[in-house]
């Protein structure tokens, strides 16, 4: 089963990545962009087959490991 | 003062923070590979070096903190047991849990390598006992990750039990408050940015930086 955690930081944490990103938008003439957030996206291939299970599994993952609570949130995504 | 420096793969400076102290106590610092499970009995500190453990995969010091070593590292401050984390150290002692806040890319974005003047913000730690309030020491940084982070009610509390170890006179990376190091609730771990063991020697330039040293030696033989 195949899933895929979405981690991006938490609102009013600033991002000077995000900042960059979009200070260079603007200057290749993209307008008009309000603000960027960068995060990071991990693909997880899975041996459980029951969604609900491997859903418990990710957000345990997440606490322990793959984000960091302080500054980050992240969201599961249980592929199938 | 019997010491330990704890080793990961991409660790650096773990040879210099085991010289300075090793310089400081006249007892050879312990080197403990990180897949061991237990501490060498008897420690006084426990040392985390700088360096770019497992590559800063995920998050700067984040696998680090998820090894075996590091449960008896977090069992032995939880003790009473003497840390000290430097640079990459002090992500590690962050992603454990044993200090608070978080550290994040630098401001600036660049990595930043330099001597940077830093101000001693308390004397009440086993760390800076030897130093004075206000006192300046010239330590250098090298990091890209070092710009540390806090929420209102966390800064507060650390402004306000004294826990800011060090701050910077000129920030170098955007740290809230000039933070450049802070101590644990009960003072016995430290984590730092700067690396006072990469200042430890007047042929390289300087040796402010084994004051830290001398201020554990001092600390523990006054306790013990």
């Amino acid at each position: 089963m195949k899933a895929r955690v979405d981690i991006t930081l938490k609102n009013g944490v600033l991002d000077p990545q995000g900042k960059a990103i979009q200070h260079a938008l603007g200057s290749l003439g993209f307008d008009g962009v309000e603000g960027v957030r960068q995060g990071k996206v991990i693909e997880l291939d899975l041996a459980e087959t029951d969604p609900a299970k491997a859903e418990a599994t990710l957000k345990d993952m997440c606490e322990k490991l793959l984000a960091n609570t302080v500054i980050e949130d992240y969201r599961i995504e249980v592929l199938g | 003062m019997k010491s330990a420096v704890i080793v990961f793969p991409g660790s650096n400076c773990d040879r210099d923070l085991a010289v300075g102290l090793e310089r400081a106590s006249g007892i050879p610092a312990q080197m403990v590979w990180h897949k061991e499970a237990s501490l060498p009995e008897g420690l006084d500190v426990v040392a985390i070096p700088g360096g770019f453990s497992f590559g800063d995969y995920l998050r700067c010091g984040a696998i680090a903190a998820r090894m075996p070593i590091m449960q008896a590292v977090v069992d032995f401050a939880n003790k009473g047991g003497h840390v000290i984390g430097v640079c990459n150290g002090f992500q590690v002692l962050i992603e454990s849990g044993l200090l608070p806040g978080a550290l994040m890319r630098n401001a600036g974005l660049k990595f930043v390598c330099k001597d940077v003047e830093l101000v001693t913000a308390t004397a009440n730690s086993p760390f800076t006992n030897t130093l004075e309030k206000g006192q300046r020491l010239t330590v250098p940084v090298a990091h890209h990750d070092g710009n540390y982070i806090a929420d209102g009610d966390l800064l507060f509390k650390l402004q306000s039990e004294d826990r800011i170890a060090f701050r910077y006179a000129g920030n170098p990376n955007g740290s809230i408050d000039d933070i450049a190091g802070i101590l644990s609730e009960n003072r016995r771990v430290l984590g730092m940015m700067p690396h006072p063991e990469r200042l430890n020697d007047p042929a390289l330039g300087g040796n402010d930086g084994s004051r830290v040293f001398e201020s554990l030696v001092h600390s523990l033989m006054v306790a013990g």
